[in-house]
């Protein structure tokens, strides 16, 4: 009539846990990987940048 | 790109600390949930995520306001920094809350009032990037983002309030639903565990927040060297 034992739910608790740390994993990732390919960009950009300010140089 | 902060390098570690300390708190010192079982314990990060994932919204809000009185673009940073952030930790609530709901009302999902204006909320804030996407010039980006952001901020008072003012079956944790019943229906353990969470929520918020911000800076750093390379 009542409820004697707990219930086995720990297979929703793993679940729920390995959500929240996968999902927070893949952000932090994803920030890394952004952060990384915009300093890559970054540096092309500046040694093109600097690349460029001789040639102009020359031209006048 | 500028060196990390000294600050921003201590707030890392304490993020990954109070993370792992609230979780241990949660899986370890929390004791078990007679009615439900383990399960239960998804709570404290449904309620941290649930937390930062609503401040973060408000927060985003706010600094739209701030952006279009001031037109200062680190607002538009703030306020990005802020939706993205929180859409992610919204995200997690909305799937913890969707396997606590499977052995507690035996289903994955159902359409009631919080489920939907949080489904709604959620969808508010990935459409906010949509949008963003979608417009060339960087000001008036920040301006429509600034404005949309005023209005969905209202979707988080209104998901917050909504089991409160309306009949649900989502249970009511912080402040009972009637008066018979306690503000905070938990154990003084669990208490310090779902205490714990908020804080730790909060400070991972703000670490997140931190780096998305200065990933905007470098973002427009690139934006202007592209701009100066192809004159």
């Amino acid at each position: 009539m009542f409820q004697e034992a707990i219930p086995d739910t720990s297979g929703y608790m793993i679940a729920g846990y390995a959500v929240a740390f996968i999902v927070m994993g893949i952000y932090v990732l994803s920030l890394y990987l952004r952060k990384s390919n915009l300093n890559r960009d970054a540096e092309t950009l500046e040694s093109l940048q600097t690349e460029s300010k001789p040639k102009s140089a020359k031209k006048k | 790109m500028q060196p990390k902060p000294v600050a921003l390098k201590i707030l890392d570690v304490v993020s990954i600390i109070v993370l792992a300390v609230s979780t241990y708190l949660a899986l370890v010192f929390a004791p078990t949930e007679l009615v439900m079982g383990n399960v239960q314990r998804v709570f404290y990060f449904h309620i941290g995520t649930a937390w930062v994932g609503l401040l973060g919204f408000i927060v985003a809000a706010l600094a739209g306001i701030i952006y279009l009185i001031k037109k200062d673009m680190k607002w538009d940073r703030f306020e990005v920094a802020a939706v993205e952030v929180s859409t992610m930790f919204f995200f997690i609530t909305i799937v913890l809350g969707s396997i606590w709901a499977r052995p507690a009302w035996n289903t994955w999902w159902t359409w009631d009032v919080r489920l939907t204006t949080a489904a709604i909320t959620e969808l508010i804030y990935i459409a906010y990037f949509m949008l963003r996407q979608g417009i060339e010039d960087p000001e008036k980006r920040a301006r429509f983002g600034a404005v949309y952001t005023l209005l969905g901020g209202i979707s988080a008072p209104i998901t917050f309030m909504v089991i409160r003012l309306f009949q649900s079956i989502h249970p009511v944790v912080i402040g009972a639903a009637n008066e018979n019943q306690d503000k905070l229906a938990m154990t003084p353990d669990m208490r310090i565990a779902f205490f714990f969470a908020l804080f730790a929520f909060t400070i991972i918020f703000i670490d997140l927040m931190w780096h998305r911000i200065r990933l905007s800076v470098l973002q427009e750093k690139v934006e202007q060297l592209k701009l100066n390379v192809s004159m």
